[in-house]
Parts: C-alpha cells; sequence; structure tokens
C-alpha cells in the first residue's frame, strides 16, 4: 500500500519512516532561567511521540520553541530521505484550548477561512472555500459543525475542529497539545481514533503532550519524560514506564498492567508496515 | 465636494436642522466616524481591549499637554505621536510578562491622565481644554472632514487586506504562529492603527467617551450575529442609526452630540441583550 507522504514535493520516493524531523541540541533560556536544555529529537514519519512530565517540567516551552514562538539555540531541521535538508517543517499546531471570548460570533467557518485565504471574512466566504472547509471537516466527522459558533462547541468537537485546520495543507509535523480538562472520554476516545487513523493515511509525524498515560500506553510509539529541563527517559511505552525515575515522577505501579494492550496495538502496527 | 454634498442634502433633506453648514459637517462627520468605530470595534471586543481603547482616549489628555509645553500650535501632531507612542509602550509591556493585562493598562492610563492634568491645570488654566473630554462635533470643519475621508478609506483598505490575519491572531496566537504568521507584528499594527483613528476622532467625539463608539456597536451587535460577515453589518447599521439619531436628538435638547450617540448606542445595547436572553 502506498501512503500520501507528508513531504508533498517527494511523493514518488518518500515511504513510511523514511523523512524526519531533527531536533539538535534544542536549548531555551528565559529571564537567565534555564527551561529547556540539550534536547535532542528525530521524529520519523509515521510515528505518534508522546511527550509527558510533570507540570513546569518545559513542555509547552518545546512546543513554543519549535514553533518558532520563543528564541532557542539549537537548530530544527526537516530531513529528507536521502538527508537533504529541507529547512523548517511544516507544522500543524492543535492547540490545548482556545484562549477566546465565547461570545464572539466566529463560526468554524470564519475560522478556516481567515487560515486559508486572504479575501476578508466579513465579506463571506466562497463556495470553492465552503467546499475545501466541508471535505477538511468530514476527515474528523465534523461536517455538522461548519456554521457553528466556536464557542459553542464542546470540549471534544473543538479539538476535532483544530485538528481539521491542522491537516490543511498536510503538515510535516503534527502537534497535539492535549486539553487537560473539558473533554469527556467519549470524546477523547473518538479523537484519537481519528487521529489513528490520519496517522496511517497521511503517514504523519505526531507529537502528542499528554497527561492520560492510559492514552499514551494505547497510542504511542514512543515516550518521552521531559524533566528537569531535558529529556531524562526515552524510548518505548514499556521502556519508558519501567524506568525508575518515571515510576518515582508519577508513581505508576499501575502502569505495567497496560502493557499487554499495548503490546497487541504494537503488533498491528507491524503488520500494517509488512503489508 | 462639500458645496455639492450641501446642495444634495437641500434637495433630498430640506429639513429644519439641517438647514445650517455645520449640521451639514456633522452628518457628514458622523456618517464618516461611526461606521469605521463600530468596524475596528469587532476585533477590539474581540480582543478583550475594550479597557486598552479606553485607555488610549486617556492618554490623549497627556498628547495635548506634551503640545502645549512643546508650544506647538495645533496639538493634533503631538497627540498623535503621543498615542501610538503609548499604544506601542502598553503591549511591549504586557508582552514581558510581569502582570495581568488590566494591571498593566490601569498603570498607564492613570499616568497618562494625571501627568496631563498636572500639565494642563498649572497656573489653574484646565478650563482651557476642558473642551477635549466632551468633544465637539458641531465644530468639525470641511478641511477635518476631508482627513475624516481618508482615513474612512485607509481604514477600509487595511480591514480588507488584513483581517483575516488579525482574526487568527486573536483567536489563538500559537495557532497563528503556526500558520507562518507574525504576531508579534500584528498585534503592533493593530494596536497602531487604532492609536490613530482614536487621535483623529477625539477632538470631535471627547476624551471621555470615544472607547464606547469603539466598543458599544460590537458589543450590541454580537448579541444577534452568528457569524462574522453579520457581527459587521450589525455594527456598522447600529453604529450609524445610532450617529444619525444622537446628532438630531443632540440638535433638539442642546446636549453634546457624542454623548447623545452613546446614549442611543446604550439603548441598541439593551435591546440586543433582551433579544438575546429571551431567545435562548
Amino acid at each position: 500500500m502506498k501512503n500520501k507522504c507528508c513531504n508533498h514535493e517527494l511523493n514518488e520516493e518518500c515511504g513510511c519512516g523514511l523523512c524526519r524531523t531533527r531536533i539538535n541540541h534544542l536549548g531555551v533560556t528565559l529571564n537567565n532561567k534555564e527551561i529547556l536544555q540539550d534536547i535532542n529529537l528525530e521524529i520519523y514519519c509515521g510515528d505518534l511521540t508522546a511527550v509527558i512530565g510533570p507540570n513546569g517540567a518545559g513542555k509547552t516551552t518545546l512546543f513554543k520553541a519549535i514553533l518558532g514562538e520563543i528564541p532557542h539555540t539549537g537548530t530544527i531541521e526537516f530531513l529528507d530521505p536521502k538527508d537533504n535538508k529541507k529547512g523548517r517543517p511544516v507544522i500543524g499546531y492543535v492547540p490545548q484550548k482556545l484562549d477566546f471570548d465565547n461570545s464572539s460570533p466566529v463560526t468554524v467557518l470564519d475560522l478556516f477561512t481567515a487560515t486559508y485565504n486572504r479575501f476578508p471574512v466579513w465579506l463571506g466566504s466562497s463556495q470553492k472555500t465552503k467546499k475545501r472547509v466541508q471535505k477538511n471537516l468530514t476527515l474528523v466527522q465534523a461536517e455538522h459543525l461548519l456554521n457553528r459558533k466556536l464557542g459553542a462547541l464542546s470540549g471534544g468537537e473543538l479539538q476535532r475542529v483544530l485538528l481539521a485546520l491542522a491537516l490543511d495543507p498536510v503538515p510535516n509535523l503534527l502537534f497535539l497539545d492535549e486539553p487537560v480538562s473539558g473533554i469527556d472520554q467519549k470524546g477523547l476516545e473518538l479523537f484519537y481514533d481519528i487521529v489513528s487513523r490520519l496517522r496511517q493515511d497521511y503517514d504523519l509525524s505526531i507529537i502528542l503532550v499528554s497527561h492520560d498515560l492510559n492514552l499514551v500506553v494505547k497510542y504511542a510509539d514512543r515516550v518521552i519524560l521531559l524533566n528537569h529541563a531535558t529529556i531524562e527517559c526515552c524510548g518505548t511505552a514499556a521502556e519508558v514506564f519501567d524506568n525508575e525515575k518515571v515510576i518515582e515522577t508519577f508513581g505508576l505501579g499501575w502502569a505495567k498492567g497496560n502493557f499487554e494492550s499495548k503490546r497487541k496495538e504494537e503488533e498491528q502496527t507491524h503488520d500494517r508496515t509488512m503489508v | 465636494m462639500i458645496e455639492q454634498w450641501y446642495r444634495l442634502l437641500d434637495a433630498l433633506l430640506p429639513l429644519a436642522w439641517l438647514e445650517y453648514d455645520f449640521m451639514k459637517n456633522a452628518l457628514l462627520a458622523v456618517l464618516l466616524v461611526t461606521p469605521i468605530l463600530g468596524i475596528l470595534g469587532t476585533m477590539i471586543v474581540n480582543n478583550r481591549m475594550a479597557f486598552f481603547s479606553d485607555a488610549l482616549g486617556h492618554s490623549a489628555l497627556t498628547g495635548v499637554a506634551a503640545g502645549v509645553v512643546l508650544g506647538i500650535q495645533s496639538p493634533f501632531w503631538a497627540l498623535l505621536v503621543f498615542s501610538v507612542l503609548f499604544a506601542v509602550a502598553v503591549i511591549s509591556v504586557k508582552n514581558a510578562n510581569t502582570a495581568s493585562t488590566d494591571t498593566i493598562i490601569g498603570v498607564f492610563s492613570s499616568t497618562a491622565v494625571a501627568l496631563g492634568i498636572v500639565i494642563l491645570s498649572h497656573n489653574g488654566g484646565f478650563n482651557k481644554y476642558s473642551g477635549y473630554l466632551i468633544g465637539d462635533l458641531l465644530s468639525i470643519t470641511p478641511s477635518e472632514l476631508g482627513i475624516l475621508a481618508l482615513i474612512f478609506v485607509l481604514v477600509l483598505v487595511f480591514w480588507a487586506g488584513w483581517f483575516n490575519k488579525l482574526l487568527l491572531v486573536s483567536v489563538n496566537q500559537s495557532l497563528a504562529k503556526s500558520r507562518g504568521i507574525h504576531v508579534r507584528f500584528y498585534e503592533f499594527v493593530f494596536a497602531i492603527v487604532i492609536a490613530v483613528v482614536v487621535t483623529f476622532a477625539i477632538r470631535w467625539v471627547g476624551i471621555l467617551i470615544i472607547s464606547s463608539l469603539l466598543v458599544l456597536p460590537a458589543a450590541a451587535s454580537r448579541n444577534i450575529a452568528a457569524n462574522t460577515r453579520q457581527y459587521h453589518v450589525f455594527a456598522v447599521i447600529i453604529a450609524l442609526i445610532s450617529g444619525l439619531a444622537g446628532l438630531i436628538l443632540s440638535y433638539f435638547w442642546g446636549t453634546a452630540t457624542g454623548a447623545t450617540i452613546v446614549l442611543v448606542l446604550a439603548l441598541f445595547f439593551a435591546g440586543t441583550f433582551i433579544w438575546k436572553i429571551s431567545t435562548r
């Protein structure tokens, strides 16, 4: 099976897991305080990497540095399969929440139109734009939300809409900042089912910041523990959750039982790759 | 140009209150100023910048004082420079993230007002400047109307070209950043545009109520609007109707025009608010 690749220029040559985003010696210092130091990370196409860590460990800062929102040292590059540097990756970002006035009359369509077009939203949206938005919303089972106001969406609906927004144009790297609150369990499962499906369809590299370790065990190929401003531990969910430091940080007696289901998931992924 | 406007009004609206040239001027001013403030207001309300625009109006007092100290005949340029500097300073300090936004704006606003009053009240001469507090729309001259028309066009061009980016920045800064939008740049540009428009409008509208003309049309409009386009359309219509009604009422009551307009706007807000509650 041939997948659409996250690197549009290399549609033909690029198969699963060949192109990647490389983060080299990334460091962030704000107000003379070192918030991140010497972060090294390679994220391959089709990989879902989960970042876990206690509050204040620098997860949000890592996001912002990769987005280019705050100054950082080190480099972030997107590499094609032959290791040619392609510059900064195209990033799709699904924010944790919109710090936005709920009573504001901005609809889902308005948000998409503002993102895609220069033609001002206050003069309306063209049929062409509407179709494009409709198509993207269908990907995340949210086509019925087109004319809803952003403030009227439930937490889960908003996450799906923002996911659809992040997928056009198809990003080299997709960031999911998991909401801490406001999404019920059902909404969360639907969201991650959609993410898993899209990951296969588009061969996406995904970085997920999560507080829900159950979900991490279920969906992540790789887990990174961010603590004390750097990556303290990195590996599969089983490896990371066995690590003494992690058990100490999170108090994780319970996680061990989940590895069985995780292993099954991995086997399935493996089978899929073979096909 | 202005002669044609006079003749047009004489032909179309032969009303008693429109016999005077100053009322014809004021009418044109209302038709130019209220929609512009209404449109900019939609984003001010979205960005929760009502307090910021209020502070900007207050800072004009120091602008006037600076003009007086520097011995400039018309304090307009001093006002403009000061307003823009004020806007840039507030946004810069806000972005340093050391205190909450309203605290920072409060500090700037009260400092500016105090400084203005201290300078202008030197030797007990404050009364000379009290006109700035309530404004005087009826004193607008034809050449000032020309400048106003230019601003009107410039704001529309700005709003047509840059609105989408401003909207994304307003919804979520990180999201905008991931779309390659220079968030800080747009933040500053928007603040400066507001500063410039407020400076132009303040002589006729008045320091005390300029922010009401920015905030109230949008606040009333969002009670009934279902999307961004309606938000704009309703805000402009409400601003225009209130402007006209306020001008006419102020003529018959002999009251300050700007404040009368604000009262009509407040009625619109009350009406739309009740409509919103009752249809929920």
